[in-house]
């Protein structure tokens, strides 16, 4: 049977209660105090050992920042977050960047192993690299010498910095420049750490390129950045994955992530979401204040992004692509999970500039308990963007009745000779359901794992082989305690 | 011999409307029982009763299954322990292959008795089996299950999970509704390869036609929450020819 993820793995799983990453690690840590004034940003700046144009380019965000106001638009709630009371840096003790596996702290390395990341290239999935960021820094990045024969440059962003500069100041902020928006201001200003990828004409990466980011500091900020550049008809696949420690305090998030892909290029860009969601009263839990964009920049180029959306008290994220290339291609593939009191508000943004473009939006929202769930999406068909075509199709599932699915689409066209369809749908998990599941011997805390499991397959199906088992195991535990 | 059921003057409602109103009937190993009786007169609401639907509240009466209290289970833990209800309108779930349901309801059922999950080429075989007993295409395994199908595909659909799922007990409800005279005659097949006598089966019927493939060895009439006539399989003749109306005013006159 071709089915993609097998469900029964995933069932097997879902006896476990918790959020399973909710453990913190021992690890001696540098912190920076509390506060962010333009001498934190030179701090970090110096920390990294960074050259005068990148310093400059953070204080210019900073100052930028300054002169911004948080948005208030996005469907979510939330106490007024203190600038001030966050702690801007984090790294492990005496390692300045990545580092030879045996150099490595081995609390570090038993952290990731304890995550299901383990470091060791012996004992890694086959076939997927990892740069393994904790907090402020990238601890390692696997497989680097093996990608480096076929010219694909895989780093931390910190070392791509000082290896790789050329590439880096053409094209850092060039998809989402500094003032774009209020956290990415921010993001620019005190950035850590992140993934750089740099994959060279013609070459199709040989392997998935993952990294995998967990907080692990307390009262600390994540602010990663990444980038990936594909240049001309290449292709690589990357995922991202990230958890946290389970604590009463919220934590801020806010990552930039930048794509670009050159002619004939493809980007397919995975994430699987799992911060902490914070308890079932809604105590703690991440604050996920992403931004990411991709910007199609040759003809036939194509930028895919998938994501499984389960952690985080709040989330507020868009991967948008900007198709400027002729016949680019623009594709958004989305779940999103709420329960108890988490809120989302997510979606994408197509910009159509290049003639006939496409992109298809396939959003699926799942709430349960007392959350809220939105969907937020702007197709825009610029006045050149002839034959542009888009298809949206936004569905939402609703598991009990104190939660609440939104959406908000948003349409613009300025070419007449553009296509736009959008499908919308809401269903609820009814007892009928559930009652022909229990009747054939599936409880019910499975039964919603499959219906869900189910419903999300469409989303489930985009994703690399060995993350959709995962997300599916993912999707089946956040959703535990959902039915009564 | 202990019987497989064992109903004792069982009371239900719903919403504050009693409709089962005192049914009594035992099934033994091997017995096949038609319930017959016009529409709206509790036939599902005694299959559903049985099944363990949350909506119904039982307010008199025992039911026995195999020993054990029947009404104390969980409708997961009465499927596990041998129930199985083939739905008059069975439920689509979108997304969520005929196969994989199956697999997921196989292995649950499983791991209640003790047994670890069959491995993937044991179970794909085993349902390629099964489905042939109803004749029912292996293309239907990678369909989410019930999506789209016919009313008689369905039907075929509850037949072909009984048959993986070997249930001690089998209530069908109205399987033949909807369906034509081959497609009846495929199903009724596919039940009776299922007859063993160690088994029972509860054949929920409006029209004696099914009752000509599927030969029971009891009839009973349910007519406004009570069992108003028992008998054996020319019962259903009988009605055939006379019409419920025939049952109705005897039974009003007899109350
Ligand atoms: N929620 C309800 N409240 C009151 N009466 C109901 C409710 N649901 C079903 N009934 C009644 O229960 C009776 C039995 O229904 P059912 O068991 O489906 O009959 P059958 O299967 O024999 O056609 C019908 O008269 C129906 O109207
Ligand atoms: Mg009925």
């Amino acid at each position: 049977m071709s089915e993609v993820p097998d469900s029964q793995h995933v069932l097997d799983d879902v006896v476990q209660r918790e959020y399973q990453y909710g453990f913190s690690s021992d690890i001696e840590q540098e912190l920076l105090e509390k506060g962010l004034s333009e001498d934190t940003v030179r701090f970090i700046s110096a920390k990294k050992q960074e050259p005068e144009w990148m310093l400059e380019w953070r204080l210019e965000a900073f100052r930028t920042w300054q002169r911004m106001k948080e948005p208030t638009w996005p469907n979510v709630t939330y106490p007024v977050i203190d600038f001030q009371d966050i702690i801007y840096w984090a790294a492990p003790k005496k390692k300045e960047g990545p580092a030879s596996l045996d150099e490595v702290d081995p609390e570090l390395l038993a952290t990731f192993e304890k995550l299901g990341i383990p470091l060791d290239e012996q004992k890694m999935l086959t076939g997927v690299a990892v740069d393994a960021v904790l907090d402020s820094v990238s601890v390692k990045t696997t497989f680097q010498e093996a990608l480096k024969k076929v010219g694909v440059i895989f780093c931390p962003m910190s070392e791509a910095i000082q290896e790789h500069p050329d590439l880096v100041r053409r094209y850092l902020g060039s998809v989402v420049p500094v003032g774009d928006n209020f956290y990415a201001a921010l993001n620019s200003a005190v950035f850590s750490d992140g993934s750089f990828v740099y994959i060279p004409k013609g070459v199709r990466c040989p392997m998935e390129l993952s990294t995998y980011f967990r907080i692990n500091a307390r009262n600390t900020g994540q602010f990663e950045r990444t980038l990936i550049i594909a240049d001309e008809g290449s292709y690589v696949s990357y995922l991202e994955g990230c958890t946290a420690p389970q604590r009463d305090e919220n934590q801020l998030h806010a990552a930039v992530v930048e794509l670009v892909a050159h002619q004939d290029a493809e980007i397919k860009y995975s994430t699987v979401q799992n911060w902490y969601p914070g308890d079932a009263e809604g105590k703690g839990g991440i604050y996920n204040f992403v931004t990411k964009r991709g910007i199609c920049e040759g003809a036939r180029s194509k930028i895919s992004w998938t994501q499984v959306e389960t952690g985080s008290a709040v989330t507020w994220k868009y991967p948008s692509c900007v198709l400027k290339g002729d016949h680019s291609i623009g594709e958004f593939y989305s779940v999103a999970v709420t329960n108890h009191y988490q809120q989302a508000d997510t979606g994408t943004k197509m910009i159509h500039i290049g003639k006939n473009t496409r992109s298809r939006i396939v959003s699926k929202g799942i709430s349960a308990g007392r959350s809220q769930n939105s969907y937020r999406g702007l197709v825009r068909m610029n006045a050149t963007a002839t034959n542009g075509w888009n298809y949206s199709q936004c569905d939402s599932l609703l598991i009990g009745d104190q939660c609440g699915a939104h959406t908000f689409p948003y349409l613009e066209t300025a070419n007449s000779t553009a296509t736009v369809e959008h499908e919308a749908t809401t269903s609820k998990i009814g007892e009928d359901m559930l009652f022909y599941c229990n009747q054939r011997g599936i409880d019910t805390e499975a039964a919603v794992a499959l219906i869900v499991n189910g419903y999300a397959r469409d989303v489930i199906n985009q994703l690399p082989m060995e993350f959709a088992v995962e997300a599916q195991k993912l999707l089946a535990i956040s959703l535990e305690g959902s039915v009564g | 011999m202990t019987p497989i059921l064992e109903i004792t003057n069982l009371h239900a409602s719903i919403d504050g409307t009693e409709i089962l109103k005192g049914i009594n009937l035992t099934i033994q190993p091997g017995e096949v029982h038609a319930v017959m009786g016009p529409n709206g007169s509790g036939k599902s609401t005694l299959a559903s009763v049985l099944a363990g639907r949350e909506e119904y509240t039982v307010t008199e009466g025992t039911v026995v299954f195999h020993g054990h209290d029947l009404l104390d289970m969980s409708p997961e833990d009465r499927a596990r322990e041998g129930l199985f209800l083939a739905f008059q309108y069975p439920v689509e779930i979108p997304g969520v292959s005929t196969a994989n349901f199956l697999k997921s309801a196989v292995n649950a059922q499983r791991a209640h008795r003790g047994l670890s999950p069959l491995e993937p080429a044991e179970f794909l075989a085993l349902m390629k089996e099964r489905m042939a007993l109803v004749e029912m295409n292996p293309a239907f395994l990678q369909r989410s299950l019930n999506e789209g199908f016919s009313g008689g595909e369905k039907k075929r659909n509850e037949i072909f999970q009984m048959a993986m799922l070997e249930p001690t007990l089998a209530i069908l409800d109205e399987t033949d509704s909807g369906l034509d005279i081959d497609a009846l005659r495929i199903v009724a097949n596919g039940v009776n390869a299922q007859r063993t006598p160690h088994n029972g089966m509860i054949v929920i019927t409006h029209y004696q036609r099914l009752l000509n493939y599927i030969v029971p060895d009891v009839v009973h009439v349910l007519w406004n929450g009570r069992i108003v006539r028992t008998g054996g399989k020319d019962l259903a003749l009988t009605l055939e020819e006379r019409g419920y109306d025939w049952i109705k005013t005897e039974s009003s006159v007899e109350a």
